[in-house]
């Protein structure tokens, strides 16, 4: 049970660490100040709340490590995200329409954690839940406005849509780790949160003048930790530089 | 043994502990000070962060046990709480008043500023839903055409 609960709580906080990372990377180079400052800070509450779930998970592993040994000591292999945070930024519309779909997701998932019988988990996803309808209303808005906007804007966040939307799906498929935790009430299926994503997607893509793809195909490994794709070694590999380095530094 | 203090003494002595970004509001002001407590001569501050990765909350403990030390009380304790999550309906009137005259709009429950904080008009508009700091939006004026920050509304 501790082991599966151990996974389920590097899944939180890698699904947090791996996007906010990644955010991060625009900072400084966004298209404009107002954005910059926005995905920056949008960065800053997803590694926040990496703090919370990783501090937890390397309390229940007990073995001694804390959170920044889970951050940075870690392999791709041993990353439980989903693919979909993994992937590059790409354009400004990539990393929007990215974290559009990861917030939608979010949202509903973190609102059903609330009432998680493992108190600390819900006290994780009540704190985490205020930043992430924060992070949807702006993604959401940001979605419609490119989609809605000039043929360019529309076709790229068209291609953004297509591009990431195999990708999109792996979180919905229950695996066991999943069934162990719904069984013990810590956490639903996230199958079960697929109809309110769904439906906040068509709402979106509607307003947006974005078509979804009816195929469900999705590549999966992520979660699990058995099939990243090749960009996650590669963003680690900068992210983990420092400790990895000079093992143990701190300032 | 009685101490010098009690916890009354406490809570005034935080309301003089600046928030780092905002220094015209105390700590107290700003709602992070959920508790303070004495037991066996031990005093334990409990605070909660404003958002999960705020770079001042450790900043702010810092300052905490600063002040604290100076005042006298040995080997303070700082807890951080998560739960129940901070909100801006925890800012003080003091601290709401202070905002608005430092020139940052005080949060609202209709999620946008009650007027200009420099000219009180009531024509502004939003530039971004960030800002400067995690607790801040960037508005403008369409009259006194100046920006300003905008306290969200969490």
């Amino acid at each position: 049970m501790t082991e599966a609960l151990f996974e389920f709580l590097l899944r939180q906080g890698d699904n947090s660490l791996v996007l906010g990372h990644r955010v991060s990377e625009w900072c400084g180079v966004a298209p404009a100040l107002e954005e910059d400052i926005a995905l920056a800070n949008t960065a800053l509450d997803l590694i926040g709340q990496t703090r919370l779930w990783l501090e937890y998970a390397a309390e229940v592993e007990g073995k001694g490590r804390s959170a920044d040994d889970l951050a940075f000591l870690r392999d791709a292999y041993d990353f439980r995200n989903m693919l979909l945070v993994e992937l590059p930024n790409k354009d400004f519309g990539q990393t929007l329409m990215r974290q559009f779909l990861f917030d939608a997701f979010q949202v509903p998932w973190l609102t059903a954690l609330k009432s998680s019988s493992d108190q600390h988990i819900a006290d994780i996803a009540s704190k985490s839940l205020q930043e992430a309808l924060y992070h949807l209303e702006r993604s959401r808005d940001t979605v419609i406005a490119l989609g809605d906007g000039t043929k360019e804007s529309n076709a790229r966040m068209q291609e953004a849509l297509d591009r990431l939307w195999p990708y999109a799906g792996e979180v919905f498929r229950d695996d066991e780790i999943d069934i162990a935790m719904a069984k013990k009430h810590i956490a639903p299926r996230p199958s079960e949160i697929r109809q309110t994503w769904d439906a906040t997607l068509k709402e979106t893509f509607e307003a947006a003048y974005l078509t979804l793809s009816e195929d469900r195909f999705a590549h999966s490994g992520g979660r699990t930790g058995q099939r990243h794709t090749e960009h996650l070694g590669h963003m680690l590999a900068t992210m983990q530089v420092l400790q990895r380095s000079y093992p143990g530094a701190t300032w | 043994m009685t101490m010098p203090f009690d916890t009354n003494d406490i809570w005034a002595w935080l309301d003089t502990v600046p928030d780092p970004e905002i220094p015209v509001i105390s700590v107290v002001d700003l709602g992070v000070i959920r508790a303070v407590d004495i037991e066996n001569e031990r005093v334990t501050v409990t605070v909660t962060p404003t958002y999960s990765g705020c770079p001042a909350m450790s900043v702010i403990s810092l300052d905490i046990e600063t002040k604290l030390l100076k005042r006298g009380v040995i080997d303070p304790q700082i807890k951080t709480q998560i739960a129940p999550p901070w909100t801006t309906d925890w800012l003080s009137e003091k601290g709401r008043k202070r905002l608005e005259e430092y020139g940052i709009a005080p949060p609202q429950a209709a999620g946008g500023p009650a007027h200009c904080p420099l000219c009180r008009s009531k024509r502004v508009e939003k530039v971004s839903q960030f800002g400067s700091t995690p607790c801040k939006a960037q508005w403008r004026c369409l009259d006194c055409l100046e920006p300003f920050d905008y306290f969200k509304c969490i």
